[in-house]
């Protein structure tokens, strides 16, 4: 066997030409290949990816929703263990989605074999994309799950399929890329769970998952309006219920609007090897 | 025969300060065998790790078969595979993954960098352990294995970086017989080694590398054409209870049955034998005492030491 041999995913060019990595075929080649490895790392490990998630949501409908729920009646018409099923989804998406993001980069960089994307001719937006669509999965996937759980306590309707789909996706998409900041910052263990448990837990349990701005004083209705995932976990019950605190184009907004500024922000810290290359 | 790799005046400052290279300049031919030798934090895996795009350099320009670094930098990677010193691959995926996706990383297809990674896998002796998780295999097995991993592209240059450290005799040999062959078939190797007898042995050019600064940069025959005395080991049948006069440099009886001698330019040992056998004494066996290459290593790096602290004091 020759150990030279001349690929198709290549370019081949000569000295002094202009030379580009990989072909469009082959950035999609090596796109597949690390969201396959990506999907397989968190399938491999499902019991402590997918199981604790929907564990968890069973307990939130058994307390909340059968316990607490009767004694909260309906929230805008809505039973309130309904009104739960929209907000514990899109809980299980953010945490999930950045969960993925941050712990696998971060091991990667932890073992040093992110230096096997390093060394690739992988461009650094294909590697970005590449994390943020594995985040994407783990957090859909559970997201799933968790909607398969909410069906055995809670009657589902889905009131705009698009909107559905819409912003539970670009939800992932926004945590993947924050999880995958989070992972090039982070030099320790202990770094990749400070943003999840003191920023992402109270912003989403304060963002409307168990209540309606509404039911709150002026003064903390009004706080709350700056707190980005109201918006996103609106959006979602909006998808679901045809209910929302807010307007649907701000969730929009503010998705789209986070999405381009974090993978701007994260492309600019690969290109310039920050906590990546010496 | 065009060059794999030229570097001018290549400069490396991290940012605590550590000036790692000094202007290093240093070409290496296509199809070349070489070896980038150096003590400890001299500068060799810095250069390593700028070529592969691991370490970003400060100044300077890199040309990989022709194409500049930070121009072409994509496509140089793609010429390019390497094994660093220390294992970086997913310890809990398994042997043929590890392989299979680095295939795909350089946009091979799952199919073609699967079949790729068996086919190397069973050369390298690792396909019985394909299905098994990568941190199960010994340390040889391991290096074995990203070797194996760098080579699934199918690249023009080799760059490794202490492929045989912690590897026992029997393995490194095969080793050193893998990649003679692949260099054979026209892969560019760049090695660098703490066992100078494996420079010496699969090298054809040498750069020695002090302080982060190229002290020597020549053909390893001629490195070693410098060398002005050697010191042979001589062991005897019988025990010896004095050493006749020998036409060497020197002679000495470490024991009964151990003899040295130390021979400059010029000077044989077929002469020493033929004295030793008009005595009655009959050599069973002989050996070098030091590697030729580590004693010439040592006394570069020493005079440039020296060379360095006189500067420093004027």
């Amino acid at each position: 066997m020759s150990i030279r041999s001349q690929s198709d995913a290549f370019d081949h060019q000569g000295p002094g030409e202009k030379a580009v990595g990989l072909t469009p075929r082959g950035a999609w080649n090596a796109f597949v290949m690390l969201l396959t490895r990506e999907v397989l790392r968190f399938g491999r490990i499902w019991v402590q990816t997918v199981l604790p998630p929907m564990i968890m949501t069973a307990l939130y409908f058994v307390v909340f929703g059968h316990l607490i729920g009767p004694r909260i009646g309906e929230i805008d018409g809505v039973p309130y263990i309904q009104y739960l099923v929209p907000g514990l989804i899109l809980m299980s998406v953010i945490t999930q989605s950045y969960a993925n993001s941050v712990s696998s980069f971060f091991g990667a960089k932890f073992a040093r074999h992110v230096e096997e994307l390093l060394v690739s001719p992988m461009p650094n937006w294909l590697i970005i994309v590449g994390y943020v669509a594995g985040g994407v999965a783990r957090g859909l996937t559970v997201g799933g799950a968790v909607t398969l759980v909410a069906l055995l306590f809670a009657e589902l309707s889905v009131f705009s399929v698009l909107n559905l789909f819409g912003v539970a996706l670009m939800t992932s998409i926004l945590f993947a890329l924050g999880g995958l900041i989070n992972a090039v910052y982070a030099t320790h263990f202990d770094h990749i769970s400070i943003v999840p448990t003191f920023v992402l837990t109270p912003l989403t349990y304060l963002g409307g998952v168990f209540y309606s701005i509404n039911m709150l004083s002026e003064f903390w209705q009004q706080a709350s309006l700056y707190n980005p995932i109201l918006y996103i976990i609106n959006g979602f019950r909006y998808a679901m219920l045809g209910i929302s605190d807010v307007p649907v184009w701000s969730t929009y907004a503010i998705l789209a609007v986070g999405i381009v500024l974090a993978y701007l922000y994260v492309l600019r810290l690969f290109r310039n090897g920050i906590g990546l290359r010496g | 025969m065009s060059n794999a790799v030229e570097i001018y005046e290549l400069e490396k400052t991290y940012e605590e300060g550590t000036r790692a290279l000094k202007g290093i300049e240093l070409s290496i031919a296509e199809g070349d065998f070489f070896a980038l030798l150096g003590p400890n934090g001299a500068g060799k895996s810095t250069t390593i790790g700028i070529l592969c795009s691991l370490v970003n350099k400060t100044r300077g320009t890199v040309r990989v078969f022709g194409h500049d670094l930070d121009r072409d930098r994509a496509w140089v990677k793609s010429q390019i595979g390497v094994v660093p010193q220390e294992f970086n691959f997913n310890q809990f995926e398994p042997v043929e993954e590890v392989v299979t996706n680095q295939g795909g990383f350089y946009g091979m297809t799952r199919k073609a960098a699967k079949k790729r990674a068996h086919e190397l896998l069973k050369q390298l002796g690792l396909y019985d352990k394909r299905e098994g998780m990568a941190r199960a295999l010994s340390g040889g097995m391991k290096r074995r294995l990203m070797i194996a991993r760098a080579l699934v592209h199918g690249p023009r240059m080799l760059i490794l970086d202490e492929p045989t450290a912690g590897v026992d005799i029997e393995l490194r040999r095969g080793m050193w017989d893998f990649l003679t062959q692949i260099n054979k078939q026209g892969t560019t190797i760049i090695l660098t080694t703490h066992y100078l007898e494996e420079a010496e042995a699969l090298c054809r050019n040498i750069a020695i590398i002090n302080e982060g600064r190229i002290v020597e940069h020549t053909s390893m025959r001629h490195l070693l054409g410098k060398l002005s005395q050697e010191t042979f080991v001589l062991y005897s049948r019988d025990p010896v209870q004095s050493l006749p006069e020998m036409p060497v440099q020197a002679s000495r009886l470490i024991d009964d049955e151990t003899i040295e001698v130390d021979l400059t330019r010029g000077q044989e040992l077929t002469g020493v034998f033929d004295v030793l056998r008009g005595h009655g004494i009959v050599i069973e066996r002989m050996k070098n005492k030091t590697s030729r290459l580590e004693e010439l290593f040592l006394r570069l790096v020493q005079d440039d030491d020296a060379a360095i602290n006189a500067e420093e004091r004027s």
